[in-house]
């Protein structure tokens, strides 16, 4: 089957005062629809830049970017973004802020069913009875589901989530990693997930993609064993802990402070 | 509002004047050093009728100005917010301008357009106060953080619609900080036209004629006068706030 999005060979370099700076270099990536991917590497290996070549909002040097048959050349109405810095707008209350992006795209929805899509998003997350709030009275944790219902509002084809739950503490994120699960289920989508956090990544992935140190290649692929939906419970496994480990191996092979054992292959266990 | 909002202010209020008044009785000062507050009240009963019109002249001509200044101010701003290159190229000019004392400018503007009072007060008004404003604009719009503007990127927004709908109300409480201090600036600069060049209109015009006529009482109530209507449009622009940037107030926890 035709992947939904399809990164091939991309290169990319950012013009500085010191000259080019080389970001991605040969770097590819394919997610199949339905499917969700976590990219994990380094810092400043080029993560971001990556999402905003998906979205659209950066062209590449040289190589294709494809969504869904057709290449990115432009931003398009059917991504939707979320960011560690859920940037809602404070003016704006939270059900007027989910419904925002609905005031860009083309819908068919007048404003009672948006609201009423919005509101059965709040519910999905938790969110119920919050809709009248304003932002700055909600805790990070709830402020970023509301930035998710916004990233889902108008039914994207393909989420981007750019270290969605990065600032939130740790019992709060595995409460939005349950979160995420039963979104997916309810609302299907297509995920590229940008995180910092490995047990994040096979938690919630389908598949790891570890990029390589700048300029970032694909160093490694590893496939998970349970895809969809699992219990928190499949964390605490033994295999997990092996996947961890070689995920870990993997980024300190990124960051050069190991070297490179294995061949750039397929992992998987 | 609450009673005590109001109170509180009138209280601070009475109790300057009661100093100033007990200032002077201790001093034993002559009117011609300093009129006490119970001098300015014949001469508030005496020239009610000038102080109505020529405080209108004033209030007008200050409100025109202002609203130039908020349009000029606006748009430098958003020239300024947006392009790099621009910004780079107005700021030394805007500082370097706005650096000239405006008493210097105040002569060669009533040189330039002998005649024009009117066109003349209000171009001094403009000039002093669409500083602030802009400066506001143009680093509300520069320091949006990359994520708001992408949300709706992402989405294929236009400029405009990201201006209108994200970076425009975003910059709307450094914008209102800016009117308040534009306000009382676009005061100071109606009056220096109206004082230095006197054309007989205006609280300016009264305060030099007091002071031709040496009628100490009427130079320090007009002085009342401009505080009091520079009090009213500070607040009016306070309302203004509360109705347009509300949001951005937080509730006292």
């Amino acid at each position: 089957m035709q992947p939904l999005i399809d990164i091939k060979n991309v290169h990319l370099s950012y013009d500085t005062a010191s000259g080019k700076l080389p970001v991605l270099d040969g770097f590819d990536m394919s997610v199949p629809e339905g499917g969700f991917v976590a990219v994990v590497g380094p810092s400043g290996c080029g993560k971001s830049t990556l999402t905003r070549l998906i979205a659209g909002l950066m062209k590449p040097d040289s190589g294709e970017v494809w969504l869904d048959g057709q290449q990115v050349t432009s931003p398009r109405a059917t991504v939707g973004m979320a960011f560690q810095n859920p940037v809602l707008l404070e003016w704006r209350s939270i059900l007027k802020n989910i419904t925002l992006p609905l005031e860009i795209v083309p819908t068919k929805l007048n404003k009672a069913q948006q609201e009423e899509r919005a509101r059965y998003l709040l519910s999905l997350v938790g969110l119920e009875g919050f809709e009248q709030k304003r932002p700055s009275e909600l805790s990070g944790g709830m402020r970023q589901r509301a930035s998710l219902c916004r990233a889902l509002i108008h039914q994207p084809d393909v989420l981007i989530l750019d270290e969605p739950f990065g600032a939130l503490d740790a019992f709060t994120r595995e409460d939005l990693w349950q979160i995420m699960h039963d979104v997916k289920a309810r609302e299907p989508f297509t995920g590229v997930m940008i995180t910092h956090d490995l047990r994040e990544s096979i938690y919630l992935a389908d598949q790891v993609v570890v990029m390589s140190g700048r300029p970032a290649t694909t160093q490694f692929v590893m496939d998970m064993p349970v895809t969809g939906a699992r219990s928190i419970e499949t964390l605490y496994t033994p295999e997990a802990a092996d996947m961890l480990k070689v995920l870990r191996h993997q980024i300190e092979v990124a960051q050069g402070r190991a070297p490179s054992a294995a061949s750039n292959t397929t992992g998987g266990h | 509002m609450s009673l005590r909002k109001i109170l509180v202010p009138v209280l601070a209020i009475v109790i300057f004047l009661a100093f100033w008044e007990a200032l002077v009785w201790f001093k034993d000062w002559p009117n011609y050093k300093m009129a006490s507050p119970s001098d300015l009240v014949p001469a508030f009963k005496q020239y009610w009728h000038l102080f109505l019109s020529m405080g209108w002249q004033t209030l007008w001509r200050t409100v025109v100005g202002l609203l130039i200044a908020i349009v000029v101010g606006t748009i430098l701003g958003m020239v300024m917010g947006f392009s790099k290159t621009m910004r780079e190229a107005l700021y030394p000019l805007l500082v370097g301008f706005n650096a000239i004392p405006k008493a210097t400018v105040v002569p060669i503007v009533a040189l330039m357009f002998v005649g024009a009072h009117d066109f003349n007060t209000i171009l001094i008004a403009f000039m002093i106060s669409f500083f602030p404003i802009a400066v506001s604009i143009s680093i509300g719009l520069s320091t949006l953080e990359p994520e708001y503007r992408d949300i709706l990127r992402a989405l294929g927004a236009s400029k405009a619609t990201i201006f209108w709908k994200i970076a425009l109300p975003k910059t709307l409480p450094e914008f209102f900080g800016a009117l308040k201090v534009a306000v009382t600036l676009a005061f100071i600069g109606t009056n220096l036209m109206e004082i230095v060049s006197p054309h007989g209109r205006g609280l300016g015009a009264l305060f030099d004629s007091a002071k031709t006529n040496s009628d100490y009482p009427l130079m320090f109530a007009v002085l009342i006068a401009l505080a009091f209507l520079g009090i009213v449009l500070y607040y009016v622009v306070v309302v203004l706030e509360r109705i347009f940037a509300g949001w951005a107030e937080r509730e006292p926890t």
